[in-house]
């Protein structure tokens, strides 16, 4: 799967995507995101407060009990500024 | 219509593109978003925008399919801009054309209220300071809610 990260969630992660197997007894965006955060001190600092990250799945809104899949593209981000 | 785009547009050109052709046309409202030079008491010298690309316009054509199910639309327009951007300099273009206004100003708001609360972009001032990303404010998410009630 392909993961992608947005604003400051991508500079604290240190990277703008990076593919990725489904680990093992991952399968919602929130066990994604426990998993991220042992890997490195980076995805802790983004994930810190999980009310502040926004969440889409195939370029669609979700929340994180999400179930996820390894063909997905999974996007982590603030909430959105534009207009 | 809805364009992404790190170019800037002309606003005379875009709207007369929009009732060109069709005569049934009475109204057509349009909202233009700029730069500000100040931000929180701060000054601004660039705001660098940032997007999803594939999530933006996803996002963009079901903010103008809502529109159009919501009023009786013959035409709406959604510009906006990506890159670095300079105090002055616009970001957004929204527009609705109508037989009549009340439905082109409706729909004209409600375009930009959605947009700023749906579509993946987000905002980096340069300020003395550094740079800052913008925080997401509650009154855009209240505007939105304004609708759901109405609508």
């Amino acid at each position: 799967m392909k993961i992608l990260y947005f604003a400051w969630v991508r500079e604290a992660v240190g990277k703008p995507e990076e593919d990725l197997n489904l680990p093992e007894g991952v399968a919602s965006v929130s066990d994604l995101v426990a998993w991220l955060k042992q890997q490195d001190t980076g995805y802790e600092t983004a994930f810190a407060n999980n009310a502040a990250v926004r969440v889409a799945v195939n370029q669609e809104y979700v929340d994180l009990d999400h179930g996820i899949s390894n063909g997905d593209e999974i996007a982590f981000f603030p909430p959105v500024t534009g207009g | 219509m809805i364009r992404v785009q790190a170019v800037d547009f002309d606003l005379g050109d875009e709207l007369k593109k929009m009732t060109d052709g069709n005569t049934g046309i009475g109204g057509l409202c349009s909202f233009v978003g700029l730069v500000r030079d100040m931000a929180n008491d701060e000054r601004i010298s660039a705001m660098t925008l940032e997007h999803y690309p594939g999530m933006t316009e996803k996002a963009l054509a079901e903010i103008e399919k809502q529109a159009h199910s919501r009023w009786n639309l013959d035409e709406t327009l959604i510009i906006h801009r990506y890159g670095r951007l300079e105090p002055g300099e616009q970001i957004v273009l929204v527009a609705a054309a109508s037989a009549h206004r009340g439905a082109a100003f409706e729909a004209c708001h409600f375009l930009i209220d959605w947009l700023k609360t749906k579509a993946p972009f987000w905002k980096l001032e340069d300020t003395p300071g550094g740079g800052k990303w913008v925080d997401a404010r509650t009154s855009d998410d209240e505007a939105v809610s304004r609708w759901n009630k109405l609508n």
